[in-house]
C-alpha cells in the first residue's frame, strides 16, 4: 500500500510537468492551429540556461531562474518570428515542418554547446524531503505540484478575467474577426509565444532536479506531453491537465511494476490506444473544418 | 456557344507520344549507370558512398510518395528503414534465411507497420501523424537498444549475408542501383496512375478530394503504407550493402536526415528526391570537420530545413522545374466528340427525397425539419436570405455534415449516412460556394479526377486513361475552356475556374448536380453564359439543384423552387407563383406591418 501511494505521488509530480509543457501546446494550438514540435525545446532550453546560470556561472538561484525566464521570453519572441511568423498564411504542414527544424537546431546547437554528458541541477530547497506516515514527499515533487496548480489558477483568471485573456481568447477562436474588431493579431500570437515558451520553460526548470538536465529531455517530454493532449482532447485546457497526470501515473506505475527500460514506451501504447478507439480524447475536441 | 466540338491540329494529348521516348531514355541510362558501376575500378571509401546514396534514395522515395504527392507527413523514415536493415541482418545471421527471404520479410514488415500507424492515425489531422511517427520512432530505437536477446542490442548485427549472386561488394552495388532505376521508375510513374491523382487530389484539397469521389482516408493510408514499404525495402538493401546494422543508424536523427534530404531536393518527385539524398551524402563528407563538434551538422540541417521551407518550398528539382515550365508552351489538345451526359435514369421521378431534415449545431437549428423533392429533369432552386441554412443542406446532403435527424434518398438508395465519395459514386455531383479545385494540377488533370468517379458508366471498363482523358476534354469544352485544357489552375480568372469546377462535376456523369451559388462573384457577361450553360445541361437531362441569390438567374433558370428561412422551408413549388407568394417576399424585402 506504501508502495502504491508513493508511486501516486510521484507519477503526480512527473504528470504535473507533462500537463504544463501540454499547456503550452494547447495555447500555441489554439492561437495558430499548428502543433508546435519544438515545445518541449522549450523545456530543455530552459533547464540548460538554468545549468549555465546557476552551476557554471554560480549566480542565486533564484537570479538564475529570473534569467531563465527572460531568456525563455527571449527565446519565444524569435521562435516566432523566424519559424511561424514567415509560414504564416500557408497551409500546417509547412508550418510543422519549420518547427521540427527548430526542435532540431536547438537540440543539436546545445550538444554542440554543451557535449553530450548530462548536466546536474540541485533542486531549489535545501531539504530533499519529508517523510509523512508511509510516503516520503520529496520536495522538488512538492514544489512542481504546487507551481503547477498556481499556474493553472494563475491561466483561469487570465485568460477569463483579464481583457487582455480575452483578446487571446478572440485571437485563437476567430483570426479574421478578432482582427475586424481591432484586436492586433499578430502581437497576440507574439505574446501567447511567449507566454508558451515561459511556460514550457517553467516546466523544464521545475523538472532538472529530478531528471539530468541532457539534449533528450525535451523530445520526451514533448511527446508525453502530446500523448497528454491527446488523452485529454486536442485543444482542451482541462483535458491536457488531466491528460499529464493521468498519463505520469500510468507511466511511474508501469516502470515500477512491468518494464523500467521501456518507461518511455507507455505514453506511446496509450496514444495509440486513445487514437484507435477514443481520438477525440477524454473531453472531446473541437469541430472540424467547415466546408 | 456552340455544342459542336471545333475542328483543331489533330495531334494527340502529350501523355503517351510525348513521354515514350523519355522512358525508353531513362532505361538507357540507368542500363548505363549499373554497367558503369559494375565495371569501374572504384576505391572503397566510393563505393561506400555511392551504396548509402543508393540505398538511402529507395527511403527518401518513400517520403516523395507520402509528403510530396499525398501531403503527409512521416517522421519514422529511419524506423522502417530499420525494421527492413534488421530483417535481413538478423534473418540472415541468425536465423539463416536466404537473404532473398529475409528481403521480402523486411519490406512487408515495414508495410504492415506503417499500415497499422496509418489506419490509427490518418482519420485525424496531420499533427497527430507527425506525433505518432515520432512516438513510433522511439519505440522501435527502445527495442532496437534494449532487446538484446532478440536485436543484440546496442553491439548491432555484424557480417550479414548478401544475395550469392552479388557477393562482392561492388556487384552488389550495381544490383543496389539496379533496384533504385526500377523503384524510382515505379515511383515516377505513380503520380499518373489512379492512385497517384487521387493522392494528388488529397493533398491539394480534401474536401474536393472527397466530392471527387475519392475515399480520403483509404488514399492516405495507402500512400502512408508505400511509403513505409519503400522505407522497409531500402533498409534491407542497406543491411546487405554494409553488412553491419547498429540501432544508432535508424533513429529519429537519421529520419531528419531522410526528411531533410527529401525536402532539399524536392519532395514533388524522385528525381528530386536523388538529388537531395545524393547532395546530403556528399555535403557532410566535404564538411567533415563539421562531425568533430558532435551536434553541430544536425543543427545545421535544423536551420537548413527552416530556410528550405520558407524559401524554397519545392526543393531545387522543383525551383529547376518551375523556371523551365515558363518557357513551355502547353501542348495543344486534340479535338474530342462533344459531351454526352446520361444521366442515370432507374427508380421513380424523384430523383432527389429529403424527408424531415434536420441539423443542429448545439443549440442553433440552422436547418429545422426541412421537406422537399427535386424531380428528374429541369433545375430545382433552393433559396433564401443570408443565414437561412441553404449552404448548411446542402453541405448536408453532400455528406460534409451529418445529419441530425431525417433521410435522405437519391434515386433509389438511402444517402442519409454515407460518407462524402460514397454519394458521389451513388451519382451526386457538387461545386463549392467558395472554389475548390486542385490548384497544383492543370485543368485537365481536374476534371480527370472527376471523370475517375466510380460509377461512371460513360467511361468503358478498359478504357484506360485515354478514355478518361477524352471525357475530361469533352467537359470542358462543353464550359468553353477546351483549348486552354493544359494550363494550371493558377493561371485561369475566377470565372473560369468555377467553369472548371463545373465541368469537373459534369465529367463524372452524375445523376443530380448541386451548384452552391455558381453565379456569386461573376460580373453580368460571364452570368449570362453560366444561365446559358445551365440551359445546355438540363437539355441533356441532367437534374440540377441550384443555390443563389441572384434572383435574375433563379427565375429564370429554374422551373421549381424551395425557399428557406431561419432553417425552416417557408414555400415550395412552381417558380412564379412561389417568387409571388407574400411569405417569400416579406423574408427578402421585409414585411410592410
Amino acid at each position: 500500500m506504501s508502495l502504491v501511494l508513493q508511486l501516486l505521488f510521484t507519477g503526480i509530480g512527473i504528470g504535473a510537468v507533462y500537463a504544463l509543457v501540454a499547456l503550452g501546446f494547447v495555447l500555441i494550438f489554439r492561437a495558430t492551429n499548428v502543433v508546435n514540435f519544438a515545445q518541449g525545446e522549450f523545456s530543455m532550453v530552459a533547464a540548460f540556461l538554468m545549468v549555465l546560470c546557476a552551476v557554471d556561472l554560480e549566480l542565486p538561484y533564484w537570479l538564475s531562474f529570473l534569467i531563465a525566464l527572460g531568456g525563455m521570453a527571449f527565446l519565444g519572441a524569435m521562435f516566432n518570428l523566424g519559424v511561424y511568423y514567415p509560414l504564416r498564411h500557408r497551409s500546417f504542414l509547412p508550418v510543422i515542418i519549420s518547427t521540427i527544424g527548430a526542435s532540431i537546431f536547438l537540440a543539436n546547437s546545445t550538444l554542440a554547446l554543451y557535449g553530450p554528458q548530462p548536466q546536474v541541477l540541485q533542486g531549489w530547497f535545501e531539504t530533499p524531503g519529508f517523510q509523512v506516515g508511509p510516503v516520503y514527499l520529496d520536495s522538488q515533487y512538492l514544489l512542481i505540484i504546487a507551481v503547477t496548480i498556481v499556474l493553472v489558477a494563475f491561466q483561469y483568471w487570465f485568460f477569463e478575467h483579464t481583457l487582455l485573456g480575452k483578446k487571446l481568447q478572440a485571437t485563437s477562436q476567430d483570426k479574421e474577426m478578432a482582427s475586424l474588431l481591432g484586436i492586433p493579431v499578430a502581437r497576440m500570437i507574439m505574446i501567447t509565444f511567449i507566454y508558451s515558451a515561459v511556460i514550457g520553460g517553467i516546466a523544464g526548470i521545475l523538472v532538472a532536479p529530478v531528471l539530468f538536465v541532457s539534449i533528450q529531455m525535451g523530445s520526451s517530454i514533448a511527446l508525453k506531453a502530446f500523448a497528454a493532449t491527446i488523452i485529454g482532447g486536442f485543444g482542451d485546457v482541462a483535458g491536457a491537465i488531466i491528460g499529464g497526470l493521468a498519463l505520469g501515473i500510468i507511466e511511474t506505475f508501469g516502470a515500477a511494476y512491468i518494464s523500467v527500460p521501456y518507461k518511455d514506451g507507455f505514453a506511446f501504447l496509450v496514444l495509440v490506444l486513445f487514437l484507435a478507439f477514443r481520438p477525440q480524447g477524454i473531453f472531446g475536441e473541437r469541430v472540424a473544418e467547415k466546408a | 456557344m456552340s455544342v459542336e466540338a471545333p475542328i483543331r491540329t489533330a495531334r494527340r494529348s502529350p501523355s503517351r507520344f510525348a513521354i515514350a521516348p523519355a522512358h525508353i531514355g531513362y532505361f538507357v541510362l540507368s542500363a548505363v549507370a549499373v554497367l558503369l558501376v559494375s565495371r569501374a575500378s572504384l576505391d572503397g571509401y566510393i563505393l561506400n558512398i555511392l551504396m548509402q546514396a543508393a540505398t538511402y534514395s529507395v527511403a527518401v522515395f518513400g517520403l516523395s510518395v507520402v509528403l510530396g504527392l499525398c501531403g503527409q507527413i512521416n517522421l519514422a523514415q529511419a524506423a522502417f528503414f530499420g525494421i527492413g536493415a534488421y530483417a535481413v541482418g538478423l534473418g540472415t545471421v541468425d536465423y539463416g534465411l536466404s537473404y532473398w527471404v529475409c528481403l521480402v520479410i523486411g519490406t512487408v514488415a515495414a508495410l504492415l507497420a506503417g499500415a497499422f500507424l496509418g489506419m490509427t492515425t490518418l482519420r485525424l489531422g496531420g499533427h497527430y501523424l507527425a506525433m505518432v511517427t515520432i512516438s513510433f520512432q522511439q519505440i522501435v530505437t527502445l527495442i532496437m537498444t534494449n532487446a538484446v536477446g532478440f536485436t543484440h542490442g546496442p553491439d548491432g548485427v555484424p557480417s550479414i549475408g548478401r544475395p550469392a549472386l552479388f557477393q562482392t561488394s561492388q556487384s552488389y552495388l550495381a544490383f543496389a542501383v539496379a533496384a533504385l532505376a526500377i523503384i524510382g521508375y515505379c515511383v515516377w510513374n505513380l503520380k499518373d496512375t489512379r492512385l497517384g491523382r487521387a493522392m494528388r487530389a488529397v493533398r491539394d484539397n480534401e474536401l474536393a478530394a472527397s466530392v471527387a469521389g475519392i475515399n480520403v482516408y483509404r488514399t492516405k493510408v495507402a500512400a502512408f503504407a508505400i511509403s513505409a514499404l519503400l522505407g522497409g525495402l531500402g533498409g534491407g538493401l542497406f543491411a546487405g550493402g554494409f553488412t553491419y546494422v547498429s540501432p544508432d543508424q535508424f533513429s529519429f536523427a537519421e529520419s531528419i536526415v531522410f526528411l531533410t534530404m527529401a525536402l532539399l531536393g524536392g519532395v514533388a518527385s524522385p528525381i528530386g528526391s536523388a538529388i537531395g539524398t545524393g547532395l546530403l551524402i556528399l555535403i557532410p563528407e566535404w564538411l567533415r570537420f563539421l562531425k568533430s563538434i558532435p551536434g553541430l551538422y544536425l543543427a545545421i540541417y535544423g536551420v537548413a530545413v527552416i530556410l528550405i521551407i520558407i524559401f524554397m518550398p519545392d526543393g531545387i528539382w522543383g525551383f529547376v522545374t518551375n523556371f523551365l515550365r515558363r518557357f513551355i508552351r502547353p501542348v495543344q489538345v486534340a479535338a474530342v466528340p462533344p459531351l454526352v451526359l446520361a444521366p442515370d435514369r432507374t427508380g421513380t421521378e424523384t430523383v432527389l427525397d429529403v424527408k424531415g431534415l434536420s441539423k443542429h449545431f448545439g443549440g442553433l437549428k440552422a436547418v429545422d425539419n426541412v421537406d422537399f423533392a427535386v424531380r428528374r429533369g429541369g433545375i430545382h432552386a433552393l433559396i433564401g436570405p443570408n443565414g437561412s441554412g441553404k449552404t448548411t443542406t446542402l453541405n448536408v446532403l453532400s455528406g460534409l455534415y451529418k445529419a441530425t435527424s431525417g433521410h435522405v434518398r437519391l434515386g433509389e438508395s438511402d444517402i442519409t449516412n454515407l460518407s462524402p465519395h460514397r454519394r458521389t459514386w451513388d451519382g451526386l455531383g457538387r461545386t463549392f460556394q467558395n472554389i475548390r479545385l486542385f490548384r497544383s494540377m492543370t485543368a485537365l488533370e481536374n476534371v480527370v479526377v472527376g471523370a475517375e468517379r466510380r460509377g461512371n458508366s460513360l467511361i468503358a471498363e478498359g478504357g484506360g486513361y485515354a478514355a478518361l482523358e477524352e471525357r475530361a476534354l469533352a467537359a470542358l469544352e462543353f464550359v468553353g475552356l477546351g483549348p486552354r485544357a493544359n494550363e494550371p489552375i493558377t493561371r485561369f480568372s475566377y470565372g473560369h475556374q468555377r467553369l472548371i469546377e463545373i465541368a469537373r462535376a459534369l465529367a463524372a456523369n452524375p445523376t443530380l448536380l448541386l451548384l452552391d451559388e455558381p453565379a456569386a462573384g461573376l460580373n453580368s457577361t460571364e452570368k449570362r453564359a453560366l444561365h446559358d450553360l445551365l440551359e445546355r445541361i438540363a437539355a441533356q437531362g441532367l437534374t440540377i439543384l441550384l443555390i443563389d441569390h441572384d434572383m435574375t438567374l433563379v427565375s429564370g433558370a429554374a422551373q421549381h423552387i424551395t425557399v428557406l428561412n431561419f432553417g425552416k422551408r417557408i414555400a415550395d413549388g412552381e417558380s412564379m407563383s412561389v417568387l409571388r407568394q407574400p411569405d417569400v417576399v416579406s423574408a427578402y424585402l421585409g414585411s410592410e406591418t
